[in-house]
C-alpha cells in the first residue's frame, strides 16, 4: 500500500476523534495524534480499535504506546500486515 | 473476588455512594441495585416541590455499577496505596422515564471492550416494575490518581 493510500485512510479513521479541523486537513506523517489532532488518550484507545478492525490486525500494548503519531501508526500497520 | 470484596473497593460513600448490591457479575456482565431514598440532598432542589432523581444521578449510577464495578473486578481488585483511580470518559444516555424518591433501580451493563485500561458498555436501568428507564453506553478509564494540588 503507497503512503498517500495509508495516510488518506487513517485520516477518515481519526476524523471522528480529532478536535483540531486544521491539523486534520494537513495531516501529513508527522502529525501527532494528541498534540497535533487534539485527540484525547480515552479516545486514542477507540482509534487504535478502528485501526485493528479496519486491518484485521491485532495490536498489542508496546505496539500501543508508539502509536503516538501518523508515522509510527504506518509502520506498525506495515510490519502487522507484512 | 467476591460482590463484597468488590463494594469495598468502591472509592465513594454516602452521599455519593449509588450501589447498595451487586446481582450478578463475571468478565463480561454486571448486575447491580440502588434504592434512592427519599431524604436525599438533591430532591431538595430537582425539582422544587417536584422531586425526581436527576438524570446526572441516573448516569452516576450506571457509571458506577456498570463500569467501576466491573472495572474492580476486572483489574482483580483495588491494591492499597496502588493510586489506582477511575475516570469518566464518555457517556451516551438516553432518559425515557422518570424515576421517584423511593424507587429502587436495576442496572445491567455489558462489556463492549476493556482494552489499554479503557472500559466501555452497554448500559440498561431499570425500575422496580422492570420497564427501562434510561439506557446507553458508558466508556472509563483506569487512571492513575492525580496528586492534589
Amino acid at each position: 500500500m503507497d503512503k498517500e493510500t495509508l495516510i488518506a485512510e487513517l485520516k477518515t479513521i481519526v476524523k471522528p476523534y480529532a478536535k483540531d479541523e486544521a491539523a486534520l486537513a494537513n495531516i501529513n506523517e508527522n502529525t501527532d495524534f494528541i498534540n497535533d489532532l487534539k485527540i484525547n488518550s480515552a479516545n486514542l484507545v477507540d482509534v487504535i480499535l478502528d485501526v485493528e478492525e479496519k486491518y484485521n490486525i491485532v495490536i498489542d500494548n508496546e505496539s500501543m504506546e508508539k502509536m503516538v503519531n501518523v508515522k509510527a501508526a504506518m509502520e506498525i500497520i506495515e510490519s502487522k500486515l507484512a | 473476588m467476591t460482590t463484597h470484596d468488590i463494594l469495598n473497593y468502591l472509592p465513594y460513600s454516602p452521599p455519593f455512594l449509588f450501589v447498595d448490591g451487586l446481582d450478578y457479575i463475571d468478565c463480561d456482565k454486571v448486575v447491580g441495585h440502588f434504592t434512592y431514598h427519599a431524604d436525599m440532598d438533591f430532591y431538595k432542589g430537582h425539582f422544587k416541590g417536584f422531586p425526581v432523581t436527576p438524570g446526572v444521578v441516573l448516569t452516576e449510577t450506571m457509571a458506577q455499577i456498570g463500569l467501576v464495578c466491573l472495572g474492580i473486578y476486572l483489574k482483580g481488585g483495588v491494591p492499597e496505596g496502588s493510586g489506582m483511580g477511575f475516570g469518566l470518559t464518555s457517556t451516551e444516555i438516553e432518559f425515557m422515564h422518570p424515576v421517584f424518591p423511593g424507587e429502587k433501580v436495576t442496572v445491567t451493563s455489558e462489556k463492549q471492550f476493556f482494552r489499554f485500561g479503557k472500559l466501555k458498555c452497554k448500559v440498561s436501568m431499570r425500575n422496580a416494575a422492570g420497564r427501562e428507564v434510561c439506557a446507553g453506553t458508558i466508556a472509563g478509564m483506569v487512571i492513575a490518581k492525580p496528586l492534589q494540588a
